[in-house]
């Protein structure tokens, strides 16, 4: 009977956990998505619904005038395209240059504990401490305004982190591969290519991903930087916010086709972020 | 094929001095086991004969090569190692077959030495499987597989057995063995087991703090330990070490293990003649040299004794008996049925004319 008694108990006490978790989780979903949801249906609100109370949900006449006027008025495919350009290139570099580096500290203790705390220490360093010089030194060097200038600045204030990550992640991977490598006549070089970088696949995936998110959203290197040329996504947003009001139609829609690029290589590299190669490499 | 010759190699890690001054030739063909509790410089010792550590000094040669500074892949020697290390993003195949690829051997040769290789070791249908989908036993085969492929002048084996429960690992033995018979190259092999060193061995090289304690043919090393190190290493259960003092008489050398004992007699064969009267010693008995008395006298060779079971450990193919003798523990074999219980008083025949005797300071066979 005591068995009898406690059983549907727990039945109701799982069951009111359960529901507060989807409470939570619904709470949180709801926390996450109407804002992007209300900054997709504002790209495509004609301009009177922007701030109409009640709120408009869904207009009723769906416009793509603000696609158009960010886009081509307000240069905002050029920014997309230098945006495109400066964080695929630096992605590369700093996921290349971050790999070698790394793996050297790893496998060969490269410069020791120190090196490795210098790398790091490069993020402690404010931005705006360098920005006025590097302003300086690209004008003189006639890299001011420039997509190899901006590569450049990207490259190494990613450089620290994504070696950090791979560095972390080549001291995970077990020695003996490379060893075997080796001894089966591969070269230090072929062992690093054909062996440990397929391995450290989805460490790179995670840096490479962390790089591209950081260059594309970042600000104020591209402010001080670029002026009429190579100026990226983040800085055409300033245009939207001016003294006669705020663009909001504009804003949102070139807000929402810069989330394509992010959106399209998270679902690349996914199934890298989640697979665990070393599986079954060793014992069992 | 090839002989492989170690000359005052030494090697540090860090502050650690893990391998002291080794010497040892390997003939063509032989399989040499490296054995040694954990830390005594076998695996070092092996890692620096397939290049994967450098020598601080001496020299390693192999096929009268000397090897030193030359790559892994110049070395022409293949390793097994402890953890399969087997590449887990290529399937099988691409496991046996990379070092063929990495010395751009055609794609028709590769793949019939692969085949030839998978007959060999039972393997054919894994051939398109990756690492994480074949069990222990499977992975060692391939790991073995990827090792023979190219015919190397030397095997390398880096405790590949001790991941493997102890059914495989006794089945994965007996392979090992058959492997070395059928392709006769030279292999040196690296364990902290004693019994896959004695069945496997040619030769054992028993190893201690980076020097070797002891080589020779694994019965030699056991039946003829030259310290207690190696005879305490060896054999399972350990040999017993017992203390007492050796009595000299018209008869010969006799041995005292408590004040005021029956000194039992060494057989005359037995003299003794480096230790003198009342001189210490350890007497080293193993478990099979002292077993239950039955009959009116001991065997020849034998002495009799009676003594109280503490403690019978049955194993199944035979028992275990401690007793005290003097005072200090022993253990006797019996046979699987033996019916005798703790507390009982039974004859026990110790066979002193197969003892070891040590000396206590050096440890140092007699």
């Amino acid at each position: 009977m005591a068995g009898s008694a406690t059983i549907p108990h727990r039945i109701r006490r799982r069951t009111g956990a359960d529901l507060l978790r989807i409470a939570c989780l619904g709470v949180f979903v709801i926390f996450v998505l109407v804002p992007l949801y209300w900054m997709v249906i504002t790209s495509i609100k004609p301009t009177s619904d922007y701030l109409a109370v009640p709120p408009v949900w869904f207009p009723a006449e769906p416009t793509i005038v603000h696609y158009t006027a960010a886009l081509f008025s307000y240069r905002g495919l050029d920014g997309l395209l230098n945006s495109l350009i400066v964080a695929s290139a630096a992605t590369v570099l700093s996921t290349v240059l971050g790999t070698l580096m790394a793996y050297s500290m790893a496998r060969f203790g490269t410069g020791g504990q120190h090196l490795a705390f210098w790398v790091l220490s490069q993020r402690f360093l404010p931005p705006v401490a360098i920005v006025l010089p590097l302003f300086l030194l690209f004008r003189s060097w006639h890299l001011y305004d420039t997509h190899v200038g901006l590569i450049i600045v990207y490259t190494f204030i990613t450089l620290p982190l994504s070696v950090w990550m791979m560095y972390a992640y080549f001291r995970q991977l077990p020695r003996s591969l490379e060893d075997a490598a080796l001894v089966d006549g591969l070269s230090r070089w072929q062992a690093l290519w054909m062996v440990a970088v397929p391995l450290a696949a989805p460490g790179i995936a995670a840096a490479a991903v962390f790089v591209f998110v950081a260059v594309w959203t970042e600000f104020f290197f591209a402010l001080v930087l670029t002026s009429r040329h190579a100026f990226t996504l983040p800085t055409v947003f300033r245009a939207f916010l001016g003294f006669q009001g705020a663009q909001y139609g504009e804003a949102c829609a070139l807000a929402t086709t810069s989330l394509v690029p992010s959106i399209a290589l998270g679902i690349l590299v996914q199934r890298h972020l989640v697979r665990g190669l070393t599986l079954g490499a060793l014992r069992g | 094929m090839a002989n492989v010759r170690i000359s005052a190699l030494h090697k540090h890690y860090g502050g650690v001095h893990a391998v002291r001054g080794i010497d040892l030739d390997i003939p063509d063909g032989e399989f040499t086991v490296l054995v040694g509790p954990s830390g005594c410089g076998k695996s070092t010792l092996l890692r620096t004969i397939a290049g994967l550590e450098d020598a601080d000094s001496g020299t390693i040669e192999i096929g009268d090569e000397v090897v030193n500074g030359m790559r892994p892949r110049d070395r022409d020697v293949a390793m097994v190692f402890q953890d399969y290390a087997l590449y887990p993003h290529m399937t099988v195949a691409g496991n046996i077959g990379l070092s063929l690829r990495a010395r751009r051997r055609p794609r028709p040769e590769i793949e019939t030495r692969v085949r030839n290789v998978a007959e060999m070791l039972g393997i054919v249908d894994l051939l398109g499987r990756y690492p994480r989908q074949l069990s222990g036993g499977q992975r060692q085969r391939v790991a073995i597989g990827r090792a023979i492929v190219r015919n190397p002048r030397v095997f390398l084996f880096d405790e590949p057995l001790s991941n493997l429960d102890a059914q495989l690992r006794d089945e994965m033995r007996g392979e090992i063995k058959r492997l070395h018979q059928d392709i006769s190259t030279t292999m040196i092999y690296v364990t902290h087991d004693q019994i896959e060193a004695m069945t496997l061995a040619d030769r054992i090289v028993l190893m201690r703090d980076g020097r070797i304690e002891q080589q020779g043919a694994p019965l030699d090393l056991f039946e003829q330990p030259a310290t207690m190190f190696v005879a305490g290493f060896l054999g399972s259960p350990q040999m017993n070490f017992l203390r007492g003092r050796i009595v000299r008489s018209a008869d010969g050398a006799a041995v005292r293990f408590g004040e005021g004992d029956t000194p039992l007699p060494f057989p005359p064969a037995r003299a003794l003649a480096a230790v003198p009267g009342g001189g210490e010693v350890i007497v080293g008995l193993r478990p099979e040299h002292a077993g239950r008395g039955s009959g009116a006298a001991p065997p020849p060779g034998a002495v009799r004794i009676e003594a109280e079971i503490e403690l019978i450990q049955p194993t199944g193919s035979r028992s275990y008996a401690t007793f005290r003798l003097a005072g200090q523990p022993m253990l006797a074999e019996l046979r699987a049925h033996d019916v005798s219980r703790p507390g009982e008083r039974v004859p026990i025949d110790i066979n002193l004319g197969r003892a070891a005797v040590f000396d206590p300071q050096t440890g140092k066979a007699l």
